[in-house]
Protein backbone atom coordinates (compact mmCIF):
# COMPACT_ATOMS: atom_id res chain seq x y z
CA UNK A 1 0.00 0.00 0.00
CA UNK A 2 2.89 2.36 0.82
CA UNK A 3 4.31 1.91 -2.68
CA UNK A 4 0.88 2.71 -4.10
CA UNK A 5 0.62 5.87 -1.99
CA UNK A 6 4.16 6.91 -3.04
CA UNK A 7 3.25 6.35 -6.71
CA UNK A 8 0.12 8.44 -6.33
CA UNK A 9 2.08 11.20 -4.55
CA UNK A 10 4.53 11.42 -7.46
CA UNK A 11 1.54 11.35 -9.80
CA UNK A 12 0.28 14.56 -8.16
CA UNK A 13 3.09 16.44 -9.87
CA UNK A 14 4.00 14.27 -12.85
CA UNK A 15 1.20 12.97 -15.04
CA UNK A 16 2.60 13.54 -18.51
CA UNK A 17 6.39 13.05 -18.49
CA UNK A 18 6.98 15.33 -21.48
CA UNK A 19 5.12 18.24 -19.88
CA UNK A 20 7.01 17.82 -16.60
CA UNK A 21 10.31 17.68 -18.49
CA UNK A 22 9.43 20.79 -20.51
CA UNK A 23 8.51 22.72 -17.32
CA UNK A 24 11.80 21.75 -15.65
CA UNK A 25 13.73 22.75 -18.80
CA UNK A 26 11.99 26.16 -18.86
CA UNK A 27 12.83 26.72 -15.17
CA UNK A 28 16.50 25.76 -15.70
CA UNK A 29 16.77 28.16 -18.69
CA UNK A 30 15.07 30.92 -16.66
CA UNK A 31 17.52 30.30 -13.78
CA UNK A 32 20.49 30.61 -16.17
CA UNK A 33 19.07 33.83 -17.65
CA UNK A 34 18.44 35.19 -14.12
CA UNK A 35 22.07 34.60 -13.19
CA UNK A 36 23.32 36.34 -16.36
CA UNK A 37 20.84 39.19 -16.83
CA UNK A 38 19.35 40.89 -13.77
CA UNK A 39 15.84 42.33 -14.03
CA UNK A 40 12.67 40.88 -15.44
CA UNK A 41 14.16 39.04 -18.47
CA UNK A 42 14.20 35.70 -16.64
CA UNK A 43 10.56 36.29 -15.71
CA UNK A 44 9.62 36.75 -19.36
CA UNK A 45 11.47 33.52 -20.24
CA UNK A 46 9.70 31.69 -17.40
CA UNK A 47 6.21 32.94 -18.26
CA UNK A 48 6.49 32.61 -22.05
CA UNK A 49 8.21 29.24 -21.72
CA UNK A 50 5.54 27.85 -19.39
CA UNK A 51 2.70 29.04 -21.65
CA UNK A 52 4.44 27.63 -24.73
CA UNK A 53 5.17 24.29 -23.01
CA UNK A 54 1.50 23.93 -22.07
CA UNK A 55 0.17 24.84 -25.52
CA UNK A 56 2.73 22.66 -27.35
CA UNK A 57 1.93 19.69 -25.10
CA UNK A 58 -1.82 20.03 -25.66
CA UNK A 59 -1.39 20.47 -29.42
CA UNK A 60 0.87 17.41 -29.53
CA UNK A 61 -2.08 15.30 -28.36
CA UNK A 62 -3.87 16.19 -31.59
CA UNK A 63 -1.08 14.75 -33.74
CA UNK B 1 -0.73 42.12 1.51
CA UNK B 2 -3.03 43.18 -1.33
CA UNK B 3 -6.32 41.83 -2.66
CA UNK B 4 -4.42 40.66 -5.76
CA UNK B 5 -2.62 38.08 -3.57
CA UNK B 6 -5.31 37.50 -0.95
CA UNK B 7 -8.30 36.83 -3.23
CA UNK B 8 -6.60 34.38 -5.63
CA UNK B 9 -4.91 32.55 -2.73
CA UNK B 10 -8.12 32.03 -0.75
CA UNK B 11 -10.26 31.21 -3.79
CA UNK B 12 -7.62 28.79 -5.16
CA UNK B 13 -7.49 27.05 -1.76
CA UNK B 14 -11.30 26.95 -1.56
CA UNK B 15 -11.95 25.73 -5.13
CA UNK B 16 -9.03 23.27 -5.16
CA UNK B 17 -10.13 21.80 -1.83
CA UNK B 18 -13.72 21.60 -3.09
CA UNK B 19 -12.62 19.35 -5.97
CA UNK B 20 -10.44 17.15 -3.74
CA UNK B 21 -13.10 16.86 -1.04
CA UNK B 22 -15.72 15.81 -3.61
CA UNK B 23 -13.41 13.05 -4.89
CA UNK B 24 -12.70 11.82 -1.33
CA UNK B 25 -16.41 11.94 -0.46
CA UNK B 26 -17.26 9.72 -3.45
CA UNK B 27 -14.95 6.94 -2.17
CA UNK B 28 -16.10 7.29 1.46
CA UNK B 29 -19.75 7.12 0.34
CA UNK B 30 -19.01 4.06 -1.81
CA UNK B 31 -17.46 2.33 1.23
CA UNK B 32 -20.40 3.37 3.43
CA UNK B 33 -22.95 2.10 0.90
CA UNK B 34 -21.39 -1.35 0.58
CA UNK B 35 -19.85 -1.99 4.01
CA UNK B 36 -21.65 0.49 6.28
CA UNK B 37 -20.74 3.77 7.94
CA UNK B 38 -18.49 2.22 10.60
CA UNK B 39 -15.53 1.24 8.36
CA UNK B 40 -16.11 4.30 6.14
CA UNK B 41 -16.14 6.67 9.12
CA UNK B 42 -13.22 4.99 10.90
CA UNK B 43 -11.12 5.01 7.71
CA UNK B 44 -11.92 8.67 7.05
CA UNK B 45 -11.18 9.60 10.68
CA UNK B 46 -7.84 7.73 10.55
CA UNK B 47 -7.02 9.56 7.29
CA UNK B 48 -7.83 12.92 8.88
CA UNK B 49 -5.76 12.04 11.98
CA UNK B 50 -2.77 11.08 9.78
CA UNK B 51 -3.13 14.37 7.90
CA UNK B 52 -3.23 16.30 11.18
CA UNK B 53 -0.04 14.53 12.31
CA UNK B 54 1.71 15.33 9.01
CA UNK B 55 0.67 19.01 9.20
CA UNK B 56 1.65 19.27 12.89
CA UNK B 57 5.00 17.60 12.18
CA UNK B 58 5.99 19.43 9.00
CA UNK B 59 4.24 22.77 9.55
CA UNK B 60 6.80 24.28 11.97
CA UNK B 61 9.62 23.31 9.57
CA UNK B 62 8.28 25.80 7.01
CA UNK B 63 9.41 28.71 9.20
CA UNK B 64 12.98 27.40 9.17
CA UNK B 65 13.33 27.30 5.38
CA UNK B 66 14.84 30.49 3.87
CA UNK B 67 12.08 32.48 2.10
CA UNK B 68 13.70 32.51 -1.37
CA UNK B 69 14.30 28.75 -1.28
CA UNK B 70 10.73 28.15 -0.04
CA UNK B 71 9.32 30.31 -2.85
CA UNK B 72 11.44 28.52 -5.46
CA UNK B 73 10.58 24.99 -4.31
CA UNK B 74 6.89 25.79 -3.91
CA UNK B 75 6.86 27.63 -7.24
CA UNK B 76 8.38 24.68 -9.11
CA UNK B 77 5.99 22.19 -7.47
CA UNK B 78 3.05 24.53 -8.15
CA UNK B 79 3.97 24.79 -11.82
CA UNK B 80 4.14 20.99 -12.10
CA UNK B 81 0.91 20.52 -10.11
CA UNK B 82 -1.08 23.38 -11.63
CA UNK B 83 -0.11 22.76 -15.25
CA UNK B 84 -0.91 19.05 -14.82
CA UNK B 85 -4.45 20.03 -13.71
CA UNK B 86 -4.69 22.59 -16.50
CA UNK B 87 -3.58 20.14 -19.22
CA UNK B 88 -6.14 17.58 -18.09
CA UNK B 89 -8.91 20.19 -17.87
CA UNK B 90 -8.10 21.47 -21.39
CA UNK B 91 -8.15 17.94 -22.84
CA UNK B 92 -11.43 17.19 -21.03
CA UNK B 93 -12.99 20.46 -22.22
CA UNK B 94 -11.91 19.58 -25.77
CA UNK B 95 -13.44 16.12 -25.52
CA UNK B 96 -10.09 14.36 -25.98
CA UNK B 97 -10.37 12.54 -22.64
CA UNK B 98 -13.68 11.83 -20.87
CA UNK B 99 -14.96 14.13 -18.14
CA UNK B 100 -14.46 12.96 -14.55
CA UNK B 101 -17.82 11.50 -13.58
CA UNK B 102 -18.43 11.18 -9.82
CA UNK B 103 -21.49 8.96 -10.40
CA UNK B 104 -19.35 6.58 -12.50
CA UNK B 105 -16.54 6.68 -9.94
CA UNK B 106 -19.08 5.85 -7.22
CA UNK B 107 -20.49 2.95 -9.25
CA UNK B 108 -16.99 1.60 -9.94
CA UNK B 109 -16.03 1.95 -6.26
CA UNK B 110 -19.10 0.12 -4.98
CA UNK B 111 -18.73 -2.62 -7.62
CA UNK B 112 -15.10 -3.20 -6.60
CA UNK B 113 -16.01 -3.37 -2.91
CA UNK B 114 -18.88 -5.79 -3.59
CA UNK B 115 -16.42 -8.14 -5.33
CA UNK B 116 -14.59 -8.49 -2.03
CA UNK B 117 -17.69 -8.97 0.09
CA UNK B 118 -16.13 -11.93 1.93
CA UNK B 119 -13.12 -9.88 3.06
CA UNK B 120 -12.91 -8.05 6.36
CA UNK B 121 -14.32 -4.58 6.88
CA UNK B 122 -10.84 -3.19 7.45
CA UNK B 123 -10.13 -3.47 3.72
CA UNK B 124 -13.08 -1.16 3.07
CA UNK B 125 -11.87 1.13 5.85
CA UNK B 126 -8.46 1.17 4.19
CA UNK B 127 -10.01 2.41 0.92
CA UNK B 128 -11.70 5.22 2.85
CA UNK B 129 -8.44 5.99 4.71
CA UNK B 130 -6.40 6.11 1.50
CA UNK B 131 -8.89 8.38 -0.27
CA UNK B 132 -9.02 10.88 2.59
CA UNK B 133 -5.23 10.80 3.09
CA UNK B 134 -4.31 11.26 -0.59
CA UNK B 135 -6.95 13.86 -1.44
CA UNK B 136 -6.19 15.55 1.90
CA UNK B 137 -2.47 15.72 1.06
CA UNK B 138 -3.40 17.56 -2.15
CA UNK B 139 -5.47 20.00 -0.07
CA UNK B 140 -2.53 20.51 2.33
CA UNK B 141 -0.17 21.09 -0.60
CA UNK B 142 -2.50 23.63 -2.21
CA UNK B 143 -2.88 25.51 1.10
CA UNK B 144 0.89 25.58 1.72
CA UNK B 145 1.60 26.49 -1.91
CA UNK B 146 -0.74 29.46 -2.10
CA UNK B 147 -0.42 30.51 1.55
CA UNK B 148 3.23 30.12 2.56
CA UNK B 149 5.68 32.82 1.67
CA UNK B 150 3.14 35.64 1.92
CA UNK B 151 1.72 35.02 5.40
CA UNK B 152 -1.55 33.73 3.96
CA UNK B 153 -1.53 30.26 5.53
CA UNK B 154 -4.45 31.05 7.87
CA UNK B 155 -6.81 32.54 5.25
CA UNK B 156 -5.89 29.77 2.78
CA UNK B 157 -6.51 27.13 5.49
CA UNK B 158 -9.86 28.75 6.27
CA UNK B 159 -10.80 28.59 2.58
CA UNK B 160 -9.81 24.91 2.39
CA UNK B 161 -11.60 23.99 5.64
CA UNK B 162 -14.71 25.84 4.44
CA UNK B 163 -14.73 23.81 1.23
CA UNK B 164 -14.20 20.50 3.07
CA UNK B 165 -16.96 21.34 5.58
CA UNK B 166 -19.31 22.30 2.73
CA UNK B 167 -18.71 19.01 0.88
CA UNK B 168 -18.89 16.89 4.05
CA UNK B 169 -22.16 18.61 5.03
CA UNK B 170 -23.67 18.15 1.56
CA UNK B 171 -22.59 14.50 1.48
CA UNK B 172 -24.01 13.89 4.97
CA UNK B 173 -27.37 15.38 3.97
CA UNK B 174 -27.64 13.94 0.45
CA UNK B 175 -25.95 10.54 1.04
CA UNK B 176 -24.88 10.39 -2.62
CA UNK B 177 -21.93 11.66 -4.67
CA UNK B 178 -21.98 15.31 -5.71
CA UNK B 179 -22.19 14.55 -9.43
CA UNK B 180 -23.69 17.88 -10.48
CA UNK B 181 -20.74 20.02 -9.47
CA UNK B 182 -19.00 21.31 -12.65
CA UNK B 183 -15.77 19.62 -11.66
CA UNK B 184 -13.88 20.24 -14.90
CA UNK B 185 -14.66 23.98 -14.87
CA UNK B 186 -13.43 24.09 -11.25
CA UNK B 187 -10.27 22.18 -12.17
CA UNK B 188 -9.63 24.54 -15.07
CA UNK B 189 -10.05 27.59 -12.83
CA UNK B 190 -7.81 26.12 -10.11
CA UNK B 191 -5.24 24.98 -12.68
CA UNK B 192 -5.10 28.52 -14.08
CA UNK B 193 -4.64 30.06 -10.62
CA UNK B 194 -2.08 27.51 -9.41
CA UNK B 195 -0.04 27.85 -12.61
CA UNK B 196 -0.12 31.66 -12.25
CA UNK B 197 1.08 31.35 -8.62
CA UNK B 198 3.70 28.84 -9.78
CA UNK B 199 5.21 31.28 -12.31
CA UNK B 200 5.10 34.09 -9.73
CA UNK B 201 6.76 32.14 -6.88
CA UNK B 202 9.36 30.50 -9.14
CA UNK B 203 10.25 33.94 -10.51
CA UNK B 204 10.46 35.40 -7.00
CA UNK B 205 12.69 32.48 -5.97
CA UNK B 206 14.97 33.23 -8.93
CA UNK B 207 15.14 36.89 -7.92
CA UNK B 208 12.87 38.27 -10.65
CA UNK B 209 11.37 41.69 -9.87
CA UNK B 210 7.89 41.32 -11.36
CA UNK B 211 6.39 44.51 -12.82
CA UNK B 212 3.31 45.39 -10.74
CA UNK B 213 4.47 43.07 -7.90
CA UNK B 214 1.56 40.89 -6.66
CA UNK B 215 -0.76 42.28 -9.34
CA UNK B 216 1.29 40.34 -11.90
CA UNK B 217 -0.46 37.13 -10.69
CA UNK B 218 -3.76 38.38 -12.14
CA UNK B 219 -2.09 39.04 -15.49
CA UNK B 220 -0.46 35.57 -15.47
CA UNK B 221 -3.82 33.97 -14.70
CA UNK B 222 -5.41 35.82 -17.65
CA UNK B 223 -2.64 34.58 -19.96
CA UNK B 224 -2.95 30.97 -18.75
CA UNK B 225 -6.74 31.17 -19.25
CA UNK B 226 -6.23 32.50 -22.77
CA UNK B 227 -3.78 29.72 -23.66
CA UNK B 228 -6.12 27.13 -22.10
CA UNK B 229 -9.02 28.42 -24.21
CA UNK B 230 -6.86 28.44 -27.37
CA UNK B 231 -5.62 24.92 -26.64
CA UNK B 232 -9.14 23.59 -26.01
CA UNK B 233 -10.44 25.12 -29.25
CA UNK B 234 -7.42 23.89 -31.26
CA UNK B 235 -7.70 20.24 -30.19
CA UNK B 236 -11.49 20.07 -29.88
CA UNK B 237 -12.79 16.82 -31.30
CA UNK B 238 -15.77 17.23 -33.65
CA UNK B 239 -19.02 15.86 -32.24
CA UNK B 240 -19.97 12.50 -33.67
CA UNK B 241 -23.31 12.73 -35.44
CA UNK B 242 -25.49 9.67 -35.21
CA UNK B 243 -26.35 8.22 -38.62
Amino acid sequence: MLAGIARELIGLFVDDGMLALAIIAVIVIAAIVASLIPGATAGVVLLAGSLFALLANVLAVQR
Amino acid sequence: MTWATFAPAVSAAFLGSLVEAIEALTIVLAVATVRGWRPAGLGAAAGLASLALIVAGLGPLLDRVPLLLLQLVIGVLLLLFGMRWLRKAILRAAGVIPLHDEAAAFAAGTAELREHRSRLDWLAGLASFKAVLLEGLEVVFIVIAVGAGRGLLLPASAGALGACALVAGAGFVLHRPLARVPENALKLAVGVMLSAFGVFWTGEGLGVAWPGADLAIVGFAALFLLVAALGAVAVRRPLEVAA
